[in-house]
């Protein structure tokens, strides 16, 4: 077994295909995510990460192009077993706490639909005793297993989110900007038992979200996207120390920092696809720039990036 | 002085800083309240609403056991008795249904002068049948035919829009185009054509109500299931490996259960004015058989010389109208406070 966790070949995601409102959500990308990292997936709204974490998890059947999980192809059709043990091995965690909690059912219910689903609990008790465990994983108390989600904060609700994700004893998780629809305070929180969750369980991350900042700070590598293509690969700190695509520099100029002195002069480089002037047999292709950097770029480009690689 | 004295008490502990807990910040005092406890609390103080279910539950009584109370039978016919006035035992000595009634442009009391002793609360029609008792019967007939009608429109419409909203894709296409031919012919058309081929009674009127009833709720059922399918909860559901039955039943319908009921809750009224129309222009059911259809029907061939005949029958389906709705109203705003406008 090798230790990649999560490998995306050749993925393309196009909705309304063949038609004139055909669009390219995802054009062929590949990545791959070893086992226990976090793989931080950048970009603006629109780009398709979202459509990326949900093709993986197959919410959407791919149009090309294969996700392996341990090696086997997410996307094959599979026996009923097969499937049934993948859902349990990868959960998703979702952007709008206010939407991904049934309003109808007690949290309770809403936790212990996985190990109802999978069968991992005997007997009324042990589901119940399950549920308060997890609620006290994710910093909740034993008496919300009573209540209905409308009864909790923003924060509660993602809290009770990720439980649910967790009740199966996944391996790997995607979260669809789990953070985006909170507030800074309450974004640490989350962020910080995502982490710790991380070291505990052994879990392996794919990290969705458009605050740069934050997903500097939660991921091992990261990966951005641009208009359903990856545009630029690399470890974190190398992606931020030697930023070499385009739209990856205009993406970190854009970050504002609480330091008055910097803001004053900070410029903003707008991104626009125009400037690369690729010449038509020209190869755009995701090449290695530095050791386990890629970016997306010409031959031409390359060799530009590699002499200015520090 | 009384300032000072308080000043004086305070000690250095006061002054110490309050700490919050995590653990206690994360508590939640309100007590827990299901959805339906919460919709039932909003209900409640919605007084138009509680009165109406007050008046309907009697209205339903009665028409349960109203036809039993003062002896005569709904179809039994007294040529002798035909067109008395109402005279109720009690009230006869205050003036009112003291059983006089117009004979010849004069007052008289007929009850006197045809030599009847029986009393008849609603008085009688042409003849001579209670029209106490066929009143109530009549309720219970249109009442009959209306939950009947709205419990097939809901069911044909819940299955129809949820299967085309669920499934979606060339299915949906399909059973929506279909919908639309429907929709576009006439109903009355539609149930004149029914009738016409079925013997007229009421089965033939709840088949020519449900025939083209159940499309309003179908639609409606089909736009809640394409907003919560796509909701982050039901792909959580997914997610987890929940198959399509169990997202139907534990996730879909329990979020649409308001909608279905307070549609339906405007379908029953629409339903008993639908069949007292039909009935009213003669197609409808057929006599000695009483809706409150052929009842108010009867009444305003003679409104003139004996008006409570039709009194009555349009009273009890004034207030059965009045109350649907207002009970409609009154759940749609503590089901689906969204709705309001």
């Amino acid at each position: 077994m090798s230790d990649n966790l999560i490998e995306v070949r050749n993925l393309k995601q196009y909705f309304n295909a063949g038609k004139s409102t055909e669009v390219r959500a995802i054009d062929d990308i590949s990545f791959t995510i070893k086992r226990g990292e976090t793989f931080g997936l950048v970009g603006e709204s629109g780009c398709g990460k979202s459509t990326t974490g949900r093709t993986m998890i197959r919410l959407y059947d791919a149009t090309a192009g294969q996700v392996l999980y341990n090696g086997v192809d997410v996307h094959a059709p599979k026996s009923k077993k097969e499937n049934h043990e993948l859902n349990r091995k990868m959960q998703m965690i979702f952007q709008d706490p206010y939407a991904s909690l049934n309003p109808r059912m007690k949290v309770l219910d809403i936790i212990a639909e996985g190990l109802d689903i999978h069968g991992l609990v005997k007997g009324k008790t042990d589901r119940k005793q399950r549920v308060i465990d997890l609620l006290e994983i994710v910093g909740l108390n034993r008496e919300h297993a009573e209540r209905y989600p409308h009864e909790f904060s923003g924060g509660q609700r993602q809290r009770i989110g990720i439980a649910r994700a967790l009740a199966v004893d996944p391996e790997f998780i995607i979260a669809d900007e789990p953070i985006s629809a909170l507030d800074v305070s309450i974004q640490a929180q989350v962020v910080n038992l995502l982490k710790e969750l991380q070291v505990e369980k052994g879990l392996t991350y794919l990290f969705i979200a458009h605050d740069l900042s934050m997903v500097k700070y939660i991921s091992d590598r990261i990966g951005v996207m641009y208009f359903g293509k990856l545009v630029e690969m690399a470890p974190a700190d190398e992606l931020y120390r030697n930023p070499m695509h385009a739209y990856t520099k205009s993406l970190l100029s854009a970050i504002p920092l609480p330091d008055p002195i910097y803001e004053r002069s900070r410029v903003r480089h707008p991104y626009n696809p125009k400037d690369h002037q690729y010449g038509p047999d020209e190869k755009v292709e995701f090449r290695e720039v530095a050791p386990e950097h890629f970016v997306l770029c010409s031959e031409k480009e390359l060799a530009e990036m590699q002499a200015t690689h520090v | 002085m009384r300032n000072e004295n308080e000043e004086e008490k305070l000690t250095p502990e006061d002054f110490e800083r309050v700490t919050i807990d995590a653990h206690h910040s994360e508590r939640i005092e309100k007590p827990s309240l299901s959805f339906w406890q919460d919709a039932w609390l909003g209900l409640r103080k919605n007084k138009a609403a509680i009165v109406s279910m007050v008046v309907l539950l009697l209205v339903i009584l009665m028409a349960l056991i109203g036809p039993y109370l003062n002896g005569h039978a709904g179809d039994s016919q007294n040529l002798r008795h035909a067109n008395l006035p109402p005279k109720i035992p009690g009230i006869e000595a205050t003036g009112f249904f003291d059983g006089d009634g117009k004979l010849a442009g004069k007052t008289v009391n007929l009850y006197e002068m045809k030599k009847v002793d029986e009393y008849y609360w609603f008085g009688t029609d042409g003849l001579g049948r209670d029209l106490f008792t066929r009143l109530w019967e009549g309720t219970r007939v249109s009442l009959f035919i209306a939950f009947v009608a709205a419990a097939i429109d809901m069911v044909i419409g819940v299955a129809y829009g949820g299967i085309s909203g669920y499934f979606g894709g060339r299915t949906d296409d399909i059973m929506q185009r279909v919908v639309e031919i429907l929709i576009g012919i006439p109903t009355l058309i539609v149930v004149i054509l029914m009738i016409m081929i079925m013997d007229p009674g009421i089965t033939a009127i709840i088949v020519a109500i449900t025939i083209t009833g159940w499309i309003g709720m179908s639609r409606i059922v089909r736009a809640q299931t394409l907003k919560y399918k796509s909701r982050e909860f039901v792909l959580a559901s997914r997610t987890l490996g929940a198959k399509d039955g169990k997202i139907i039943t534990k996730h879909l319908l329990p979020n649409m259960l308001g909608i279905i009921i307070i549609n339906t809750m405007f379908t029953i009224p629409n339903a008993i004015f639908f069949e007292a129309f039909l009935s009213f222009i003669g197609i409808g059911l057929q006599p000695p058989a009483a809706s409150l259809g052929t009842l108010i029907n009867d009444g305003y061939k003679v409104m003139e010389n004996q008006p409570y005949v039709l009194l009555f029958p349009a009273i009890v389906i004034s207030v059965l109208m009045i109350a649907f709705n207002l009970i409609g109203d009154g759940l749609r705003d503590a089901l689906d406070p969204k709705m309001k406008d």
